[in-house]
């Protein structure tokens, strides 16, 4: 059976949800192998790859190897890929999990799909284009076929492995020409809300809400379900919200199972961004604006009035 | 300084966007197009550089002769000349293959610093920019929202999906720009007059030295196999809130019927 490779998303050692989804997608397509490149954490991170379905865990662990670093992760997969000779490889669709494919596909001759949504055993990737008004199914036609994968695109199965074989890639590197030094890492206050391109579920905020102060309707919303907080381009233009939460076609493209749009109209480009979400829950004041046409369930009225209440009666009935 | 900035014209942000059933590639010809918007942000970032370290500023664009409005645009925002790859062997290049082309035409300009959006609102891979630096053989600083270049340090803060990594290189280095890292400037009469007389060289592959099977439709690493439009979304129950929020009631059994809570 052929083998899958998969890179290991993670920060410190602790993998994000996006690994176990890929590694439950690569179960279903072949052996498993997992690359971990980190500073630290190979120890922590290898049980659970293992109970996630890695067979293999290749490792380039240790001073130099630091997941923020795109070239010694490229270089790591590109070993990893040299003695597992994979039939696919599956990165992360994140900013940097595109870095490392872009590099590794430029680097190697082999094609790569980004954002793919859906993968067939004979390796025909699903593509979401265009804000989701098309679906594309696409093929690598050079060298190994390189994926970036959407979170939340596979669901997590049930933990079903054993203890992964550890193979140490015995790299060794010298800093050279094209690497970038990482000076510091910081973290911005979210609140502890989860990141929005990996959240299972999304309150967002447009112009309706009038003033930046008032995202803090939203944050409270959010933070009831447990959600991370979006934001309209009309708010981000603004300077009302930081443009990380940007959701539409100049900002994320995501796809949670439950989407949340108070105060915002709907326009085309913010659509783009967010009409695959599985169930989508409008607030607006008028009636007539097109995010209503997408609405599972919409209501038209007063956010100001609507959306504490709502904040309210959740809290309530979670306890 | 020389700085190099690339720019992209793609369909206009409220067009619906189409593929071409005979050849799977966009149709950009049946719609309004514009400059790609983020490309904007990285004008204006090229500018304001050249404004404080001096120096010059060239604008690097691969499409169609039809994509020329789309450098004059850019051009009379401020930058000195262009660039314009145009060739019909492009048709239905892939990422790899843009490139492939931006890396040939970056060696014909030897810029000090090269400057991209993180993406473009048509295929939104932002593979070019690590791609392109792996082509020169440089470094590549994706997704800036801030930029500073101190002699031939190139220090950006690229935005990460919990914050941000403070990180930098040595230049010549490829830097990719998000929106927000700065306010593009309006292009001024003046400059919409001066753009006219901007020179624009216009480049094609064999003055690159490329050969066409390498790229375009020809070489493209990756293929459309089949692609469908997506049935559109159907709008479910909406509800008149009656003026006192009490909506909100009807909108949580909603949301516990569903088990979001």
């Amino acid at each position: 059976m052929a083998t899958v490779l998969v890179l290991v998303e993670h920060e410190g050692g602790a993998p994000k949800k996006v690994t176990y989804q890929m590694l439950g997608k690569a179960r279903e397509l072949g052996d498993v192998a997992a690359v971990f490149v980190g500073e630290d954490g190979l120890d922590a991170a290898t049980g659970e790859l293992g109970r996630h379905g890695a067979a293999t865990v290749y490792a380039a662990s240790g001073a130099g190897w630091s997941e923020a670093s795109t070239l010694p992760v490229v270089e790591a997969l590109a070993a990893a890929a040299e003695r597992a000779e994979p039939a696919a490889i599956l990165v992360a669709s994140t900013p940097s999990g595109k870095d490392v494919a872009a590099r590794l596909g430029a680097r190697k001759g082999w094609g790569v799909l980004a954002d793919v949504v859906d993968l067939d055993a004979d390796l025909v990737a699903t593509q979401s284009v265009f804000g989701g008004a098309t679906t594309v199914r696409s093929r690598v036609r050079t060298g190994t076929p390189v994926l970036t994968v959407k979170p939340n695109a596979f669901p997590v199965p049930e933990p079903a492995g054993g203890s992964p074989e550890v193979v140490d890639l015995g790299l060794r590197r010298e800093p050279g020409r094209a690497d970038v030094r990482v000076i510091e890492r910081v973290t911005s206050e979210q609140g502890g809300r989860p990141d929005v391109a990996e959240a299972e579920i999304i309150v967002s905020g447009g112009r309706g809400l009038q003033d930046p102060a008032n995202f803090a309707l939203v944050e409270a919303l959010a933070d009831t379900l447990g959600a991370a907080v979006g934001a309209s381009r009309a708010a981000v233009d603004a300077g009302w919200y930081p443009h990380q939460h940007q959701v539409g076609q100049t900002g994320k493209t995501v796809s949670p199972q439950l989407y949340v749009a108070v105060g915002i109209s709907g326009a085309i480009q913010h659509r783009a961004g967010m009409q695959t979400s599985k169930t989508i829950v409008a607030i607006n004041k008028d009636g007539d604006a097109p995010i209503f046409s997408i609405a599972d369930f919409g209501v038209v009225g007063d956010l100001f009035k609507v959306v504490p209440r709502l904040t309210e009666e959740i809290a309530k009935r979670k306890g | 300084m020389k700085i190099l900035v690339t720019v992209k014209r793609v369909p206009d942000t409220a067009a619906e966007k189409r593929l071409d059933p005979e050849d799977k590639t966009l149709d950009r010809e049946s719609v309004e197009t514009i400059m790609n918007p983020v490309d904007e942000y990285a004008v204006e970032e090229a500018l304001r550089l050249k404004e404080t370290a001096g120096g010059e500023v060239v604008v690097l664009c691969m499409g169609p002769t039809s994509a020329l409005p789309v450098v004059r645009k850019a051009l009379s925002m401020g930058p000195d000349a262009a660039v314009h790859v145009h060739d019909d062997a492009l048709h239905g290049s892939d990422a790899f293959n843009t490139a492939t082309v931006l890396a040939a035409a970056i060696r014909t300009v030897e810029p000090d610093l090269v400057l991209l959006g993180s993406e473009s609102t048509d295929a939104r891979t932002s593979l070019v920019p690590s791609a392109l630096a792996e082509f020169l053989g440089w470094p590549a600083l994706t997704n800036a929202k801030k930029l500073e270049v101190d002699g031939t340090t190139v220090r950006v803060h690229r935005e990460t999906e919990t914050g941000y990594d403070v990180v930098e290189a040595d230049g010549p280095a490829v830097v990719s720009v998000v929106k927000g890292i700065n306010e593009p400037r309006y292009p001024s009469f003046k400059g919409i007059m001066a753009a006219k007389s901007r020179p624009v060289t216009d480049l094609t592959l064999s003055d690159l030295g490329i050969d066409p099977s390498e790229v375009g439709a020809a070489g493209a690493t990756t293929e459309v196999v089949e692609f469908a439009p997506r049935p559109p979304k159907q709008a479910g129950q909406k509800v008149q809130d009656p003026g006192d929020g009490s909506a909100a009631t009807q909108l949580v059994e909603f949301l516990a019927g569903n088990k979001f809570i």
